[in-house]
């Protein structure tokens, strides 16, 4: 069995600037595995711009992103197996993966998990209605048009409006498709303010709110779907039917972490983020075993992947090391109006700022954030306003940790 | 001209095809659609019927009875995964209860032993998960699960390496009987010549007996919903559980398949034609409900697909199968609800009995072969054997399906071998490549690459299943 000292699993973003920021800490021994040919992940049929504005301080495209990071790997002579999947990966570290020379077993004294995640698929929506061509998840559709040159169709309809749908929506229409409507089940985007702003208002493309697809039609191609409207229940209101003609239905409802290595190795996830719990080093609970990026939590900027992915980058580092502190640890929980909180532990002896990243259930105004551990509020601030499609974080220094006598909780007042 | 024309790729055809490809005959199927397994042997509940629920003295009893054991040992000569993994009907009242009693007497007066009635403790020791208000079940022990569209792929596969040949997308449209044999024709002008003529079409068995001039019967298509649950879901019971069956049907069943997932249906609402097999909101949410009875821990979030078969059923409750009284040389092999599955190499035999009687000159091959090899030697290697492998086959190495971890040789062996695949939904159905939790999102693209490659056709001219579901829309 081979013997390396990090294993990255995940050749994307998140991937990459773990392996950098290993190598900056001192680890020469590092390989990622990437299934694909090129590294750089999903960043690579996202040829849009916008990428990289908090991180690197410029505007580049996915592509453009993934290079800079790339670049970086190679730079340092980390080694990168393409085209080769990870299938096992067991709780001692040992990792097995495959390409077309073999099958190869690592045994690793530390693990970064960056598999990404996937997105939720018709099937999971049990819409009703026929089973024609023609329904595609947002990212597939990126995808066939970005990277293999193809059209998936002239007149579509959306369902969801997360980011990857309306950034979908811009791309069809740029294309010369018609986008004939953006439906979203909930009462407001799940997608960046930007992205509605540039993707579906420049382009004239109907938003409609509380609305679904009802049913699916057509025997051999997608000839149409129903849109309704629905409740507060989220159940379809009949009389709010109506028929839209269309030959493409693409989806964007939801990405889920790729966390199946990660259950394989006995790794607890949390259920609300649908990835592993983990602590500020990004540690999960099992002992060498790192995760960062979108198999973590679903980002909605590429930019906090990466500073996730240093952080478990540098954790690994000092792990190997054996530098990592061993300290006492309180959990972190949900309060008034938040989803969930990540990391879900943190030690008590931290003598870096430590950032709480979190996502908020349902669009608020002003609000003020708190963070409260027992009767101690250990740091607070205001927002102006916060929605569910944009992550939150808020920092406690190495004196708000002091203050922690037990389990923390992350709460909004509403001002 | 052929010896026997079959109508029909279904698992009653293919079986049928398969038992003929042992004589030195010529036979050729003929399927409408782009691949075999098409209509409701791609979807149905997958089960070895414990042959306690037709009335004795049907067909269907006899059959279901005789096929059982049958089905079992030519599952296992085609390399088909088939386990024998029991069943239990589960009452929830104390007419239910009395009903059980009934089963277990069909059960014994087919000639099914083993069957026996235990209490609803009982079948919560077997099945922890089963719900407290069932009150008792009936167990059978001989029952199981088969992937029916594996099987119906496999036995079509087997058929042809034996010289049967198949022709696709061939519609009938007429049927006429001439002196000498039958001269088939499909919506595209191609012709075919048979001397017996076997109509295995399915949902569609009345039309194609009225094109041959027998109007003797009428299907009545009946549509069943399903839901199939993650992985993570299969193991949440061992027995299929069903629920005492009502005239419609057997009840909503919550059992595991044997590629190790969660399957939950059928429903049973009459449809005005074959093609209605679009879901619905209520028959979804019947099955969630009525799924949720017997096992109440099902969590329909893992939901992985829905989807809708149609069964081909008849008034008079029973198969049909018999040389037409109206049209000579002519055999209808109709009505084949379930247990149809169950019954299906019973019913192949039958059939050839009728054949024979019929007048056919039966002649053993000598150089027939049953066995078929295991498209999926490959995913039962353990890793240093698929080691060994990869280095003489590097297609091997590469995996396109990652929720299914199937690679790029396993789909394009399935593309060459018997019957070829000519669709993504053909590779789905032959390698499970885009049947996980992602549903092709991150195969598809590659499948539709090799499925290009291997047909030597341009991306945009590949269907999801055949005809006009095509999936491109043409060069950027």
């Amino acid at each position: 069995m081979i013997k390396n000292d990090i294993v990255i699993i995940g050749g994307g973003p998140a991937g990459l600037a773990a392996a950098v920021a290993a190598y900056e800490n001192g680890i020469r021994d590092i390989v990622i595995f990437d299934r694909e040919q090129t590294t750089g992940g999903i960043l690579r049929q996202c040829i849009h711009n916008g990428f990289g504005l908090h991180k690197l301080g410029q505007e580049l495209t996915g592509p453009e992103y993934a290079d800079v990071f790339s670049g970086m790997v190679a730079k340092r002579g980390i080694k990168i197996y393409n085209n080769t999947t990870v299938t096992d990966l067991s709780s001692d570290r040992v990792v097995t993966a495959r390409n077309s020379e073999g099958i190869i077993e690592v045994q690793a004294k530390a693990v970064i998990l960056a598999m990404g995640c996937r997105e939720r698929s018709r099937g999971a929506l049990n819409i009703s209605g026929t089973r024609p061509a023609g329904i595609y998840s947002a990212g597939t559709a990126q995808r066939l048009i970005n990277l293999e040159g193809f059209s998936v169709g002239k007149k579509a309809v959306i369902l969801g409006s997360g980011d990857i749908g309306l950034i979908m929506a811009r791309r069809l229409s740029l294309e010369g498709a018609t986008v004939e409507a953006v439906c979203e089940i909930m009462p407001y985007s799940g997608g960046l303010t930007r992205n509605i702003v540039q993707c579906l208002e420049d382009y004239n493309i109907p938003l409609y709110l509380n609305h679904t697809v009802a049913e699916i039609h057509g025997k051999d191609r997608l000839e149409g779907v129903t849109i309704a409207e629905v409740d507060e229940n989220r159940r379809i209101i009949d009389q709010t039917k109506r028929y839209i003609e269309c030959d493409t239905l693409l989806l964007s409802v939801g990405l889920i972490p790729e966390n199946e290595l990660t259950r394989q190795a006995g790794i607890t996830i949390d259920p609300v983020t649908g990835g592993a719990v983990v602590d500020e080093f990004r540690q999960t609970d099992v002992s060498g075993i790192f995760a960062c990026g979108n198999v973590l939590q679903v980002h909605d900027l590429v930019d906090y992947v990466s500073d996730e992915a240093e952080i478990a980058g540098v954790s690994a580092a000092k792990f190997v090391k054996s530098q990592l502190p061993v300290a006492q640890a309180v959990n972190t929980s949900s309060g008034n109006g938040v989803r969930y909180v990540l990391p879900q532990r943190i030690h008590t002896c931290g003598t870096e700022n430590t950032d709480l990243y979190f996502r908020v259930t349902k669009p608020f105004g002003k609000v003020k954030i708190k963070v409260i551990s027992g009767d101690n509020i250990l740091n607070q601030v205001v927002r102006v306003r916060a929605v569910p499609g944009e992550m939150e974080k808020i920092t406690l220094k190495p004196e708000m940790l002091k203050e922690i006598n037990q389990d923390i909780t992350v709460t909004l007042e509403e001002m | 001209m052929y010896d026997v024309l079959i109508i029909g790729a279904g698992v009653i055809g293919g079986m049928l095809a398969r038992e003929l490809s042992k004589y030195e005959l010529s036979v050729c199927i003929l399927e409408k659609e782009n691949d075999v397994a098409c209509g409701a042997s791609k979807a149905n509940s997958g089960i070895v019927h414990g042959g306690y629920d037709p009335e004795p003295g049907t067909l269907k009893a006899q059959l279901n009875t005789a096929g059982i054991q049958k089905l079992y040992d030519t599952a296992r000569e085609l390399n088909v995964p088939i386990k024998n993994n029991g069943s239990m009907v589960c009452a929830f009242s104390e007419a239910e209860n009395g009903f059980l009693e009934e089963l277990l007497n069909r059960g014994n007066q087919n000639g099914i032993s083993g069957l026996s009635i235990i209490s609803g403790d009982e079948a919560r020791e077997l099945e922890p998960e089963l719900s407290k208000e069932v009150t008792k079940a009936l167990l059978v022990p001989n029952a199981g699960i088969v992937c029916p569209y594996e099987l119906t792929i496999a036995a079509i596969g087997n058929a042809m390496d034996n010289a049967v040949d198949l022709s696709l997308n061939f519609e009938v449209t007429e049927i006429v009987r001439d002196e000498e044999c039958f001269v088939v024709s499909g919506a595209d002008m191609r012709k075919f010549e048979g001397k017996f003529l076997i109509n295995c079409a399915g949902a569609y068995s009345d039309k194609i007996a009225k094109l041959a001039g027998d109007g003797t019967f009428e299907i009545i298509p009946r549509c069943g919903e399903y839901i199939l649950l993650d992985k993570e879901e299969g193991g949440l019971v061992g027995h299929t559980v069903f629920q005492v069956p009502t005239k419609e049907g057997k009840g909503i069943l919550v059992t595991p398949t044997v590629d190790g997932n969660l399957l939950t249906g059928p429903t049973a609402v009459a449809v005005d034609t074959p093609e209605s097999t679009n879901t619905t909101v209520s028959g979804l949410n019947k099955v969630i409900e009525l799924a949720q009875k017997s096992v109440p821990a099902v969590d329909f979030r893992q939901t992985i697909t829905s989807f809708c078969g149609v069964r081909a059923s008849e008034k008079n409750g029973d198969f049909i199968i018999e040389g037409s009284k109206k049209v000579e040389g002519l055999i209808n092999v109709a009505a084949i609800d379930s247990p149809g599955l169950t019954s299906a190499v019973a019913i192949a035999e039958y059939t050839v009995e009728i054949l024979k009687s019929l007048g056919i000159k039966l002649e053993l091959k000598k150089n027939w072969n049953g066995k078929r090899t295991d498209p999926h030697f490959f995913r039962n290697m353990n890793n240093e054997e698929k080691n060994e492998f990869i280095k003489k086959n590097p297609e091997y190495g590469k995996i396109v399906c990652r929720c299914e971890g199937v690679s790029e040789g396993e789909i394009r062996r399935v593309i060459r071998q018997n019957p070829p695949a000519f669709d993504v939904d053909g590779v789905k159905r032959r390698t499970r490549s885009g049947m996980g939790r992602c549903q092709g999102g991150f195969c598809m693209p590659t499948v539709i690459k090799i499925l290009a490659q291997e047909h030597n056709i341009s991306m945009t001219e590949v269907t999801k299943r055949g005809s006009g579901s095509v999936l491109l829309k043409g060069k950027l």
